[in-house]
C-alpha cells in the first residue's frame, strides 16, 4: 500500500511531525512502513523558466537558441532541439548543475560553440508521463500551463512535491488499504483529531429504478449496490486528483476511472464503472460464470470462463469479472454519456481463485481477497458520486440499486479491563482503554463494544486487547520472567541423539543437512530392483519439480549426492554422516511413519575395514554390545564388500563399498563407502546400565596364533572354534595380520590372532594355557584349519 | 697406613675426575670400593694396628670411602647429564615444520546454532519436543485458527501429499500436538525442519527450520513474553542487546508481535547487515489466542501462553556472514571444516 503524504493529512493534522517520526509511530502500533521516497526524489535544481526568445542555431539546423527568464537572475541562454519551444511559454529548466529523477547531471558548456547554461526538460524527464498532465506534448520541452512563477521551483510548481510513504499491511487489516484507514491509524497512534465527513450527493432528476434492476443469484455476492450518472462528459481529471492518484501509483485515465479509483484508495471498497448504454437489457445479475462463456477484459485479453468464475453480466453476458476486472464492452470510453457506477461485496476466495485463474491480479481483486465488510459499500458509491458532482463529470440520476444479499449484524464485545490488564500485564484505566478504542473507531457504550462494520478482524476479547496494547505501546509494557516451575532438559533419546553426534565427529565425520525429498530417479542411480520396497516413496502432489518430487525411502541417494558434489569440486577427501529421516506410507495410523536414520558416507583414507571399526566404534561407545557382522549383497553395495550388522537377529543396519556402478553414476571413480544404520533400533538396544569393574590384579598370558584356511572361510568361523575352546578364560581376540602370498598355498590364507587369556582370581599357568591352545588348534585341524609353519 | 689410604685417595680422587663414561666410572668403583678394591685391600690390615690406631684409621677410610662415594655419584650424575645433552642435541626438531594433522569432524552450523538456542531455552525450564514432519491439514492449519481459503495459506505455499496430508509449513503442529496431549504448564520448544514451495535460489529453499516456543500455565502476560524473549535475545546476542516489539499479524496469536534486535553488528547505526534499518528481524510471537487454546481442551478463562517462532537459517546466516543459503545444503567439505 502507498499512501500520499498529501492525501493522508487532508483527514490528519500532521504538520507537527516528520516523515520519519511518522513512520516508525504507525511502524510501532501496527502499520509497518517499508520506506518512503518524495516524488521528486533525484530532481535537483529544475526552476520554472520563462522563454523570452527562441533564435536558430547558427552552426546547426536542428538546434534553437532561447533566452530564459529564470526569476532570480540574467537570462539563461539554453540550447535545444525541442520543436515546441514558443515564445513566453513556461517550461521546466534545469540549472548548471541540475540533476534528474533517471541520473542525469546537467552542466553549462557549449553545444556546437553556442553557450547552453542549462537544457529544457520533457515530462518524461521528469519522471512524468501524459497521464499527469494531459495537455503537455510527449514530444518535446514540457509547456507548463498550470498557475506557477517564474523561477519557483519545478516540484512545487507542477506538484511533485508529495512523499509516497510504502505500507506493509498485515493481512487481518484490509481496512488500513485505503487512506481512510491509514488516517484513522495515524490519528490514534498519535492522539490527533480525525476529520473524515460523510459524503453528500446532491442528486438530480430521474430513477435509477426506471432504468436497471439487480439481482444476485449466488450467495457469493453478499451486496450489489449501483448508482446512475447521466449526461457524462468524459475529460482529464482536474489536478488534484492526478496527483493523488499519481503519489498512490495508479495512473490517471480519466474522470469518471479516476473516480472509482480515488474512491477505492479513499476508502478501500474497489468500484466499477460500465457504459450504461452498453448494457443490453435492463437487467444487471451477478452468478457464476457459464461454461463457455468468455469475456474480453479492459486490459484486451480474451478468456474463457469457468463456473467458479463469478461474473456481473447484461442480458446477453458477462460484463465483468466480479471483483477482478472489467470487460472491454461495457467499458467507460471517451464517447460514454451514462454510467452506472457499481459497488458490491463479493467472496474473497471466490476472487481470489478467479484472479488466480485468469492470472490477473488487480487493486480490486487484492482488496476483496482481503474480505471486505458490505456496509462499507454505501459510503464508497456515494463518496463516487459527490466526486462526479464536484468535478461537474454530470448529474447523478436519483435512486440508488441496493440488493442485500447478507443480515446486518453489528458486532459487540464486553470490554474486560481487569482481564486486559491481567492479559497483557499492564495497569490502564477503563477511562483510557474507552479513548484508545474510540479513537480506532469502536463506540463503547458502558461495558459494551461495538465493533466498526471495517473491521472484520476483530472477533472477541483478545482482539480487543491487541487493539489497546498496540495502540498503548508494545514497548511501554514491561518485562518479566515467567514464574512457577519447571523442569526443562533434553529427554534420553534426544540426549542418546547427541551421543551419536559426538562420537561421529570425534571419529572425523563432519555432519551434513539434506532435502527431505529426492527425484524417483535417484533410486536407478543407486540400481534399487525394479521391485524393490523402497521404490513405493511418498509422492508429493505439487512438486517444485521431479527432482523433489518424492519423499526420501533411502538417506543413501541424499549421501551419494553429497559425497558426489564433494568429488566433483576436487576435495581429497570426504567423510561425512547426517541423521535424518526416512518417510514410508504406514496403513495402520494416519500419519505416514518417519524413522530417522544415521547414515555414515566417506571416500579417501577409508577402506572396508576402517567404515567396519567406525561402526564398532559407534556402537561400543553407545554402549550396544555383542553384535554381529555378516556378509550380505544388495544395491548400492559392492557383490562382497557389504555387510550387515545384527544384533539378536535385528539388523541395525548395513554397511559397505559402493557398487562400481553406483559409483559412476554418481560420477565417483574413488572408493566409496557408506552405512545406513536405523537410529531407532539402535537406540533399543542400548544398556545404559554402567556399572564398574575393577581392574584385573592378575596378568594375562597372550598367544599369537598364525593360521593357515581356505580363501572362502571367514573369520568368524575361526574365532567361533577359539571362543569354544578358550572358554571363560577368554579376554580378547584380535586380528594382527592377513597374508596371502608366496609362502602359502594358492588358495589359502594366513590370519594372525593374538589371543589374550586372563583368570580373574590367579594368575594361569604356561601349561593351562598350552592345553587350550592344543585344543583350539585340534578343533581348528577339523574345519581345515593348520598352524602357519 | 693412613699414608696408604691418602694415596688411595689421591689417585682415586684423580682418575674419577678424569674418568669420561659409565663403564670407566663402574670400573672405577669396582677398582677401589670394591669388596675386592684397593680401600679393602688395605683395611683388611687393620687387624694388625693398635685399637686406637685402628680407631682413627676406621675414621680415615670411612670418611674417604664417602668421600669417594660422593665423588662417583657426582661424576655419575654429570656423566649422564653430558649424555642426556648430546643425544637431545642430536633430536633437534624444525618447530616449523606442519605439525601431524588429526582428522575431526564438524558440526554443521545449522546444527551448531540450533543447540545454542535449545540451550538457551533449556536453562530457562523448556523441554525440546519434535513432532511429524508429515501432517494433517488440521494440524498444520486448522487448528491453529487458519481456515481453508484463508489468505494465510497462499503465502505459504504448501507441498501436499493428498487432499488431507501435507508437508509442514511450520512447527506450529507440535504445539497443537503438546496441548492436546498435556495440561499446562507448557514450557516447550519446537525446533525442526519446515517445507515450503520456494523454489531454490540465495534467500530461499523448499526445506528450511524453525524454532518455535510455547508457554501455557495461569497468569502468563504480554510482559513475560517480552522478558523471556529479551532474555533469549540476550544470551544469543550478549547482554547489553535492545530488543523491540512491533505489532503483527499471526493467525493463531493475539495480540502478536515481531520482535527486532538493535543491529549488533552497527548498534543500531545502520550497515549492510540490517539493510541501512538498525534493526534486525528476529522472531515472530504472540499470546495464544483463545480460539487456539480451546481448540486444544485448555481453558481459555483459566490459561493463557504466548508463542514465538524463529527461521533459523536467517539466524545462521547472520551469525557467519553467509551470504547463500544453498551452502548449508550443498555441503562442501570446504564450507563444512570451517564451524
Amino acid at each position: 500500500m502507498i499512501l500520499s503524504l498529501k492525501w493522508l493529512s487532508d483527514y490528519v493534522n500532521i504538520d507537527n511531525l516528520t516523515v520519519k517520526q511518522l513512520a516508525d509511530g504507525l511502524t510501532m502500533s501496527g502499520s509497518k512502513v517499508e520506506n518512503w521516497r518524495r516524488e521528486d526524489d533525484g530532481i535537483n535544481k529544475v526552476v520554472v523558466g520563462k522563454i523570452l526568445s527562441v533564435k536558430p542555431h547558427p552552426n546547426a539546423d536542428k538546434l534553437l537558441v532561447c533566452l530564459i527568464d529564470v526569476g532570480d537572475r540574467e537570462p539563461l541562454q539554453v540550447v535545444t532541439g525541442a520543436v515546441n519551444v514558443k515564445k513566453n511559454a513556461l517550461t521546466a529548466v534545469c540549472l548548471d548543475g541540475a540533476t534528474l529523477p533517471d541520473g542525469t547531471k546537467i552542466k553549462s558548456g557549449n553545444l556546437r560553440g553556442v553557450l547552453s547554461q542549462g537544457m529544457l526538460c520533457s515530462l518524461s524527464e521528469l519522471g512524468l508521463s501524459g497521464a499527469d498532465f494531459p495537455y503537455a506534448a510527449e514530444n518535446g520541452i514540457f509547456l507548463i500551463e498550470e498557475s506557477c512563477e517564474v523561477g519557483q521551483d519545478i516540484s512545487e510548481a507542477v506538484g511533485l512535491d508529495d512523499t509516497q510513504i510504502e505500507f506493509e499491511i498485515t493481512s487481518n487489516r484490509p481496512d488500513c488499504l485505503c487512506v481512510s484507514g491509514l488516517a484513522r491509524e495515524t490519528a490514534a497512534t498519535f492522539g490527533l483529531p480525525l476529520s473524515l465527513q460523510s459524503p453528500v450527493v446532491k442528486g438530480s432528476d430521474g430513477k435509477i429504478s426506471d432504468c436497471f434492476e439487480a439481482q444476485i443469484e449466488t450467495n457469493l455476492c453478499s451486496r450489489y449496490m449501483a448508482r446512475m450518472v447521466k449526461n457524462v462528459e468524459i475529460k482529464p481529471s482536474p489536478r488534484w486528483i492526478r496527483e493523488r492518484l499519481r503519489a498512490s501509483n495508479i495512473r490517471p485515465i480519466n474522470n469518471i476511472v479516476d473516480i472509482t479509483n480515488f474512491v477505492m484508495l479513499e476508502y478501500g471498497h474497489p468500484m466499477h464503472a460500465f457504459d450504461a448504454d452498453r448494457i443490453k437489457g435492463q437487467r444487471i445479475v451477478v452468478r457464476s460464470a457459464n461454461l463457455g462463456e468468455s469475456i474480453q477484459t479492459l486490459d484486451k485479453a480474451q478468456h474463457d470462463l469457468i463456473s467458479d468464475i463469478l461474473v456481473v453480466c447484461d442480458q446477453e453476458k458477462p460484463m465483468a469479472v466480479a471483483g477482478v476486472i472489467g470487460g472491454q464492452d461495457s467499458g467507460v470510453s471517451d464517447s460514454t454519456k451514462t454510467i452506472i457506477f457499481e459497488c458490491a461485496c463479493f467472496d474473497g476466495a471466490s476472487v481470489r481463485k478467479a484472479a488466480k485463474f485468469l492470472n490477473i491480479r488487480t487493486d480490486s481483486s487484492a482488496r476483496f481477497e482481503k474480505g471486505l465488510n458490505p456496509i462499507c459499500c454505501e459510503n464508497s458509491i456515494n463518496r463516487a458520486c459527490e466526486l462526479v458532482e464536484l468535478l461537474g463529470a454530470g448529474e447523478v440520476v436519483g435512486g440508488t440499486i441496493d440488493v442485500k444479499n447478507f443480515q446486518p449484524k453489528t458486532k459487540i464485545i464486553e470490554l474486560n479491563s481487569d482481564w486486559i490488564n491481567k492479559f497483557i500485564g499492564i495497569d490502564l484505566s477503563q477511562e483510557d482503554m474507552i479513548k484508545i478504542l474510540n479513537s480506532l473507531g469502536f463506540k463503547v457504550d458502558g461495558k459494551k463494544i461495538e465493533v466498526p462494520p471495517f473491521r472484520i478482524d476483530i472477533e472477541d476479547k483478545a482482539d480487543i486487547a491487541e487493539e489497546i496494547a498496540r495502540i498503548y505501546g508494545y514497548n511501554k509494557i514491561s518485562t518479566s520472567i515467567i514464574k512457577g516451575q519447571a523442569m526443562g532438559g533434553l529427554n534420553r533419546r534426544q540426549k542418546f541423539e547427541k551421543r551419536v553426534n559426538n562420537i561421529l565427529i570425534s571419529l572425523g565425520f563432519s555432519e551434513i543437512f539434506t532435502y527431505s525429498f529426492i527425484s524417483p530417479k535417484e533410486y536407478d542411480r543407486i540400481q534399487l530392483d525394479e521391485d524393490s520396497d523402497v521404490r513405493k516413496s511418498i509422492k508429493i502432489k505439487n512438486p517444485l519439480g521431479e527432482d523433489t518430487s518424492i519423499m526420501r525411502k533411502t538417506t543413501l541417494a541424499s549421501m551419494l549426492n553429497v559425497l558426489s558434489h564433494n568429488y566433483k569440486n576436487r576435495n581429497p577427501l570426504a567423510w561425512l554422516y547426517e541423521i535424518g529421516k526416512i518417510y514410508s506410507q504406514d496403513p495402520d495410523n494416519g500419519l505416514p511413519e518417519e524413522t530417522k536414520r544415521i547414515t555414515i558416507g566417506c571416500y579417501g583414507n577409508c577402506d572396508f575395514q576402517a567404515i567396519k571399526g567406525i561402526i564398532e566404534t559407534l556402537l561400543d561407545r553407545l554402549h550396544v554390545d555383542k553384535v554381529e557382522f555378516i556378509a550380505a549383497s544388495g544395491m548400492p553395495f559392492h557383490d562382497y564388500r557389504c555387510a550387515e550388522v545384527l544384533k539378536s537377529g535385528k539388523i541395525l543396519g548395513k554397511f559397505g563399498e559402493v557398487h562400481p556402478t553406483v559409483g559412476e553414476n554418481y560420477k565417483m571413480s574413488s572408493r566409496v563407502y557408506v552405512a545406513e544404520l536405523d537410529f531407532d533400533l539402535i537406540y533399543d538396544q542400548v544398556d545404559e546400565n554402567l556399572t564398574y569393574e575393577s581392574l584385573p590384579k592378575f596378568p594375562a598370558s597372550t598367544r599369537d596364533l598364525s593360521l593357515v584356511c581356505d580363501e572362502y572361510m571367514t573369520s568368524a568361523e575361526i574365532e567361533k572354534v577359539i571362543r569354544k575352546n578358550v572358554g571363560l578364560m577368554l579376554e580378547n581376540i584380535d586380528v594382527f595380520d592377513v597374508y596371502r602370498g608366496k609362502q602359502i598355498d594358492s588358495g589359502k590364507k594366513s590370519i594372525s590372532y593374538k589371543i589374550t587369556m586372563r583368570n580373574k582370581s590367579r594368575t594361569l599357568t604356561d601349561q593351562e594355557v598350552d592345553e587350550v591352545i592344543d585344543k583350539t588348534l585340534k578343533d581348528l585341524a577339523e574345519i581345515g584349519v593348520c598352524l602357519r609353519s | 697406613m693412613q699414608e696408604q689410604i691418602l694415596k688411595i685417595k689421591n689417585s682415586a680422587a684423580q682418575e674419577i675426575s678424569l674418568c669420561k663414561d659409565l663403564e670407566q666410572l663402574v670400573s672405577l668403583r669396582v677398582k677401589y670400593l670394591g669388596k675386592k678394591g684397593e680401600l679393602s685391600l688395605v683395611l683388611k690390615q687393620m687387624g694388625k694396628l693398635s685399637p686406637g690406631d685402628r680407631k682413627r684409621v676406621g675414621q680415615l677410610a670411612n670418611s674417604v670411602r664417602n668421600q669417594l662415594e660422593n665423588a662417583l655419584e657426582e661424576k655419575m650424575k654429570n656423566i649422564k647429564f653430558a649424555h642426556q645433552q648430546s643425544k637431545m642435541r642430536s633430536e633437534r626438531v624444525d618447530v616449523t615444520l606442519p605439525g601431524k594433522k588429526f582428522q575431526i569432524g564438524r558440526i554443521h552450523p545449522l546444527s551448531r546454532v540450533m543447540d545454542e538456542i535449545n540451550n538457551i531455552f533449556i536453562g530457562m525450564g523448556f523441554s525440546i519436543v519434535e513432532g511429524p514432519e508429515i501432517e494433517t491439514d488440521h494440524y498444520n492449519f486448522e487448528a491453529l485458527n487458519i481456515p481453508k481459503n484463508h489468505p494465510a495459506r497462499d503465502t505459504q505455499d504448501t507441498f501436499y501429499i493428498d487432499d488431507e496430508l501435507l508437508l509442514r509449513t511450520q512447527t506450529s503442529p507440535v504445539q497443537i500436538r503438546v496441548m492436546e496431549k498435556q495440561s499446562p504448564p507448557i514450557r516447550i520448544i519446537s525446533p525442526g525442519r519446515v517445507f515450503r514451495s520456494d523454489s531454490v535460489d540465495s534467500t530461499h529453499s523448499p526445506v528450511f527450520h524453525q524454532i518455535e516456543g510455547l508457554v501455557v500455565d495461569k497468569n502468563i502476560t504480554m510482559a513475560d513474553l517480552k522478558g523471556t524473549l529479551k532474555l533469549f535475545v540476550d544470551k544469543l546476542y550478549g547482554k547489553d542487546s535492545q530488543v523491540k516489539f512491533r505489532p503483527h499479524h499471526f493467525p493463531f496469536t493475539e495480540p502478536s508481535a515481531e520482535m527486532d534486535a538493535m543491529c549488533f553488528s552497527c548498534q543500531g547505526r545502520g550497515c549492510s547487515l540490517c539493510k541501512q534499518e538498525g534493526w534486525i528481524e528476529i522472531l515472530g510471537c504472540g499470546m495464544v489466542h483463545p480460539k487456539v487454546l480451546k481448540n486444544c481442551g485448555i481453558d481459555p478463562e483459566v490459561y493463557s501462553g504466548f508463542a514465538f517462532g524463529m527461521g533459523l537459517e536467517r539466524i545462521v546466516m547472520r551469525r557467519y556472514n553467509i551470504d547463500d543459503l544453498r551452502l548449508f545444503f550443498e555441503n562442501d567439505v570446504r564450507f563444512l571444516s570451517q564451524f
